[in-house]
């Protein structure tokens, strides 16, 4: 069962200090698994950070990883998770130049069933930004594409857990060491 | 009593001097208990060697004549005295030189504190001279690395440095200081770490695991100790014998974990691995219940992981969480410092003498001893064997020595025929198998221990890697014995050829200069020995030498080291010639 491949979730919380992601990064690197996205922000505690990385391996691979990820000393806790067993999104910006709004009305029909929002208009080009599965960007780009679009971007992964993390105990119990 | 900042604990220091950074160094190095440290100076490291200038009474410092040299010589010094190695280098080629050491401390478990000079940081980036990456190089090769940019965080950096370096699983840390922050001043206190919130050093051992951890072993009919280096680095010498004597279980060691319990204990039934004793290896695979204790199942020691020991359940003791089930699955894990978890499973055990199995080790340990031991320790043939080299030196020093190893068939000879008595006497690159290790590292153990008599065995390929550091033997008059064990090859690669390779020979043939005229320009005292009737009194010379002595053995050339497990075959496949 461990051996087959899916899409994990791995999460981890760190110390905010330059070169934790080169650290990171070369664990993957030097197992030759390939990073789907990586995405870093402060977490829900000040001060510690928390990368959200999405890969695609063997949950016999995901374990070890996990294993080499909290060895690292500035690493607080990592975790990997199922698609199931998170709540995760990614989101996107479309950049299309403005005479389209006005010459393609299905464009406008696209952006209000879609739920995409128009962050900005101007003469020469208007902004697009949706937040959602990858299959909703994806058919949203197609849709877009056929009036040609200017730039396109996607972020990375961000999931939260249906699980409960406890960061914040460990932290705690340290502190009442 | 504790303080406790942002993320870390620290003990309450004094009050404050105002000095430069490069001061706080060195002050921060004495507070940790440095008496020695290694190294080379150089431009982005100038500050720094000033200041050992004027604290030179207080803190020793040794010049190698390589960077490498220094990284190995603060392996050495740590390996045989569990206190932590510090290496001294500059910027650019005086960092990336101490890489090798700082990867072979990694993979080894050593722990070492190098300190390197950067660049001015308003230079950092802009491909200054000597200006090189060296945190970026060396995080893959470190347990923790920092570059520090302002003279203030001197202080708190070394001792998390030397807090991380030394606790938990050891390993190397490698600080990077700017010149700016050498040259800068700043408020100085020291205060020692001892905690930060993201490090466990030393994972909670749950009492459950020893239990049933305890019932295996208990129920066991045929068991195998295999322990590894996690007993000395855990310091649990005592409580493994205690152990093994109390269970009857036969214990077998890794390379690293080599005279954790001496070699003439009766339940001591030799090394596992490629070249280990044909009983433990063979005998791996029809245990019952595998106890693995402080090691880590390397590639070297378990063969083909698919035959390994399959019909056993394994038990793995390990500071290391991520070390189980890393190669091997376990049925018991048992996480936590080996000394505890040790103490805690030893009142669990059953008294026990396992007399049928042990009988099974002593019967392949004698037909071992026919096809393999007694050709190599006493030789009917007329060339010299690196056996009976190792078999002379364990009679003259009676198993006291330390013996430093350097890589290849040398190395599995003095491991496979070192008489230990004492803990922290095998000290050798294992996982990283770096050539040029004994000698800088023979070096290190020595200052470290100049009590013990230190012996370094080297081929004559190894000697040549880092032969410069015989100016290091000599500047210091460290008292160390260099044996060379030469056949004019790169030995171990040659028995590969031969065997895999149908004797393509692909530059391994050494044309060796005069070793003897080479030791002699550093004013050594030196032999070559060329008969085996000579051998004897020459060893027993350089043993009672209380100087360094460089003693030049020109043993057979096409010998080979058996027993052999060939690389991809199962531990019970193990050749016997």
């Amino acid at each position: 069962m461990d051996q087959d491949i899916k899409t994990f979730t791995i999460s981890i919380y760190t110390e905010n200090n330059i070169g934790l992601l080169n650290r990171v990064s070369a664990i993957f690197q030097r197992r030759h698994i390939n990073i789907e996205s990586l995405t870093t922000s402060q977490s829900e505690i000040d001060g510690v950070n928390r990368f959200v990385i999405v890969v695609n391996i063997t949950e016999a691979q995901a374990k070890k990883i996990v294993g080499q990820f909290e060895k690292q000393v500035e690493v607080i806790k990592a975790y990997y998770h199922t698609d199931e067993q998170t709540i995760f999104t990614e989101s996107c910006m479309f950049k299309i130049k403005s005479a389209l709004l006005f010459e393609e009305p299905q464009i406008q029909n696209i952006i209000k069933e879609s739920n995409t929002r128009i962050v900005t208009v101007n003469k020469e080009f208007f902004v697009l930004e949706k937040s959602g599965r990858r299959n909703e960007i994806e058919s949203l780009r197609r849709d877009l594409n056929v009036f040609g679009i200017m730039q396109f971007v996607r972020s990375g992964r961000i999931a939260v857990t249906k699980d409960e993390m406890k960061i914040s105990e460990m932290l705690v119990a340290f502190n009442n060491q | 009593m504790n303080t406790q900042t942002a993320n870390n604990t620290h003990e309450v220091a004094q009050e404050t001097i105002r000095i430069t950074g490069s001061e706080a160094i060195i002050r921060c190095l004495l507070a940790e208990g440095v008496d020695i440290l290694y190294g080379y100076p150089g431009g982005a490291i100038m500050p720094v060697y000033d200041e050992l200038y004027k604290f030179r009474n207080e803190i020793h410092h040794v010049l190698t004549r390589h960077e490498q040299g220094a990284a190995h010589a603060a392996q050495g010094y740590a390996r045989i005295s569990g206190r932590v190695g510090v290496a001294i280098a500059t910027s650019g080629p005086g960092a990336t030189n101490l890489i090798t050491g700082i990867a072979d401390a990694q993979i080894d478990s050593t722990p070492i504190v190098c300190i390197t000079g950067q660049v001015a940081s308003h230079l950092l980036g802009s491909d200054a001279f000597q200006e090189t990456d060296i945190v970026g190089i060396s995080t893959p090769v470190t347990k923790w690395n920092h570059q520090i940019t302002k003279s203030e965080d001197i202080p708190s950096i070394i001792a998390k440095a030397f807090y991380i370096a030394r606790s938990g699983r050891p390993g190397p840390v490698l600080i990077d200081i700017t010149k700016d922050a050498q040259f800068g001043e700043l408020d100085f206190k020291y205060e020692k770490c001892t905690g930060i919130r993201s490090y466990i050093p030393i994972p909670k051992t749950n009492p459950e695991a020893v239990l049933a951890a305890a019932e295996l072993i208990n129920n066991a009919k045929k068991p195998l100790i295999v322990w590894g280096q996690g007993v000395i680095l855990g310091k649990a010498e005592n409580e493994l014998k205690a152990i093994v004597e109390k269970t009857g279980i036969p214990a077998a060691w890794t390379i690293l974990g080599a005279s954790a319990l001496p070699t003439s204990h009766p339940l001591n039934v030799g090394m596992v691995g490629m070249h280990g004793n044909y009983a433990p290896n063979k005998l791996t695979n029809e245990c019952d219940v595998l106890i693995a204790i402080g090691m880590r199942f390397d590639d070297r020691v378990t063969g083909n992981l698919s035959t390994y020991a399959k019909q056993a359940k394994i038990v793995h003791f390990d500071i290391d969480p991520s070390e189980i089930d890393k190669n091997v699955k376990t049925d018991v894990a048992v996480i936590g410092n080996s000394k505890d978890s040790l103490a805690k499973l030893l009142p669990l055990l059953n008294e026990n003498n396992h007399a049928a199995w042990l009988q099974e080790f002593h019967d392949l340990y004698h037909i071992e001893f026919e096809k393999v031991i007694k050709h190599d320790l006493s030789p009917t043939k007329e060339g010299l064997t690196m056996g009976e080299v190792i078999k002379q030196i364990n009679t003259e020093t009676n198993g006291h020595a330390a013996i430093v190893s350097d890589v290849g068939q040398h190395q599995m000879i003095a491991c496979r025929y070192a008489q230990f008595t004492t803990t922290k006497s095998n000290i050798t690159s294992g996982g990283l198998g770096t050539m040029g290790f004994a000698l800088p590292a023979a070096i290190g153990a020595k200052m470290a221990a100049p009590d013990r008599e230190v012996v370094a065995i080297i081929g004559d390929g190894g000697f040549q890697m880092n032969i410069q550091e015989l100016g290091t033997i000599f500047q210091q008059k460290a008292a160390v014995k260099v044996v060379v064990l030469n056949n004019e090859f790169l030995g171990m690669v040659r028995q590969w050829q031969q065997l895999f390779f149908d004797k393509r020979y692909a530059s391994t043939e050494m044309t060796n200069p005069d070793f003897i005229a080479i030791a002699k320009g550093y004013y050594m005292n030196a032999k070559r020995v060329t008969k085996r009737e000579e051998l004897a009194g020459a060893i027993k010379e350089m043993i009672a030498s209380k100087e360094a002595y460089f003693l030049e053995v020109c043993v057979e050339k096409e010998d080979n080291v058996f027993p052999m497990i060939p690389s991809g075959a199962s531990v019970s496949d193990i050749r016997l010639e």
